[in-house]
């Protein structure tokens, strides 16, 4: 199994770790609940170097992205992060990515720990297909990443960089600290404002000592407090996120999931370079009316949580299934996502899941469940 | 996290604590662990009766969804009324405040097939 290069700061501070996608990670340290809730209200540091992330160099560097993800890259600036998804020739998700781009033809692409080994595949095959000219650089294992999320982030931050608290949602820049160089993100997986962090992974322990060196995790009112992927799920599903292999798979089609933005079905090889692979059969379902099925929030009744698999019911009739589910720390009540059939529901229409035990009364609402106040 | 010596564990992970007919039952610290935190408790009402080995109610955590089984029959006395406003307290004291359910034993030659806290421990360990 592979290790975090944080791996000695989770046992230090008392993590629960489990295996995830190949890797020890924390799950939990003081609870799940409560790291939610330190999140929503100050801030905690999550260990993400599961993600992986690919370093892609050269010539044909943003030729490969063009082809591979669903979203335009060419219109990139450079310090500009981008959400995508990449999807397999019949328009079904393969992942979803945020794209970095570090110059004209540098990027860096962040994937789901998952989908490393499949992503990497799959570009290579892209490369040889169209025999590109680049370098395709796996630099999971030698780095760490970091994230750092919650409404008082920002501020603690300003104490050691002026420029970080400045940049835009989805901007990245490089700093150097001491001798270390950071790639700092304003980006998230929590629905809170903060950062993340890729740091070669030799330098993690000074790292860490330096983020939290005036922060004691024991002290109830620290503003940052480790936290594990239990709250980093409940944290992404009230703010409406998507996951792999909840609601994003290679069988569910990317017009299903309400990302449209992160879809540009009008690329041309003509002015991008490439249409994306996958983009003629999302062509053809939107063509032919949109998607069988479209994903949904819904908000429910009782203290039963909402599984993934679960069907979603209205009276007699299953209309669709869950995706994911969970009590919901910040709403005090059950909230699942799930794809039910397109059209049958709007904000508002009563649904039930089936629970087996129980049938848990519920209602559609819009998603996100949570935004952060400004 | 020290097993308590003064009850019998199934494989299942529940602790069984007998004293004259009342049965109490709960689970062990390595289930809670596993679970993670646990949002919901329910048991079967009060005056259900089972068999050994039957299903006596759920327990919901962030994770899962788990049933909770009796190694011996009976029937169910009451459950703990402190979860249902805390079910928290499951993980915080798993072998103390937060038992699960109370029974009264109809046979309880079904608790003969548990282990003492030592072969409990050394499953664990294994």
């Amino acid at each position: 199994m592979l290790k975090s290069p944080l791996h000695q700061f989770h046992l230090d501070h008392g993590a629960q770790m489990v295996e995830y996608a190949g890797w020890e990670m924390p799950i939990r340290y003081a609870g799940i609940r409560e790291e939610h809730e330190q999140t929503r209200r100050s801030g905690s540091v999550f260990d993400v170097s599961h993600m992986g992330r690919l370093s892609v160099q050269g010539l044909h560097a943003k030729r490969l992205l063009e082809r591979a993800c669903s979203r335009r890259i060419g219109t990139m600036d450079k310090g500009q992060c981008r959400y995508s998804l990449m999807c397999n020739e019949g328009g079904g998700v393969l992942d979803d990515v945020i794209v970095m781009r570090q110059d004209d033809d540098e990027f860096l692409v962040v994937v789901n720990a998952a989908n490393r080994e499949k992503i990497v595949g799959r570009l290579n095959a892209i490369v040889s297909e169209r025999s590109l000219k680049l370098k395709l650089e796996d630099r999971t294992e030698k780095t760490a990443m970091i994230a750092v999320q919650g409404p008082k982030v920002m501020d603690l931050i300003a104490g050691v960089s002026s420029e970080i608290p400045t940049l835009k949602r989805y901007r990245f820049t490089v700093k150097n600290l001491m001798i270390m160089k950071l790639i700092v993100s304003r980006t998230g997986y929590t629905g809170e404002n903060g950062v993340e962090v890729i740091l070669p992974a030799n330098m993690v322990p000074m790292a860490m000592k330096l983020l939290m060196k005036d922060v004691d995790p024991k002290d109830p009112n620290a503003v940052l407090k480790p936290a594990g992927l239990g709250s980093r799920d409940t944290l992404r599903l009230e703010a409406g996120m998507p996951l792999y292999g909840h609601e994003l798979g290679e069988d569910i089609n990317a017009l299903e999931v309400g990302l449209d933005f992160a879809i540009h079905l009008d690329k041309t090889a003509e002015e991008d370079g490439e249409m994306f692979i996958g983009q003629e059969a999302l062509i053809a379902t939107r063509d032919s009316g949109g998607p069988k099925r479209t994903l949904v929030g819904i908000e429910l009744e009782g203290k039963r949580t909402p599984r993934q698999g679960m069907a979603i019911r209205s009276g007699d009739e299953t209309i669709g299934v869950v995706s994911s589910g969970c009590a919901s720390p910040t709403l005090g009540k059950p909230i699942a996502m799930g794809f039910v059939q397109a059209g049958r529901v709007e904000p508002g229409s009563g649904v039930q899941v089936d629970a087996e035990r129980a049938v848990l009364e519920g209602k559609v609402v819009p998603l996100p469940f949570y935004k952060a106040p400004k | 996290m020290e097993t308590p010596t003064d009850r019998v564990y199934s494989e299942s992970h529940e602790w069984h604590k007998l004293e004259g007919d009342t049965l109490t039952l709960g689970l062990t610290q390595f289930a809670v662990d596993q679970l993670t935190d646990v949002t919901y408790v329910e048991m079967q009402p009060s005056g259900t009766g089972f068999d050994a080995g039957e299903s006596v109610g759920e327990v919901e955590s962030v994770k899962t969804t788990s049933d909770v089984y009796c190694a011996c029959a009976g029937e169910i006395i009451g459950s703990n009324p402190a979860l249902e406003d805390n079910p928290g307290l499951l993980n915080e004291d798993p072998f103390g405040q937060g038992w699960l359910v109370k029974i009264r034993v109809t046979d309880k030659s079904g608790l003969d097939s548990c282990m003492d806290a030592d072969a409990y421990s050394a499953q664990l360990a294994g």
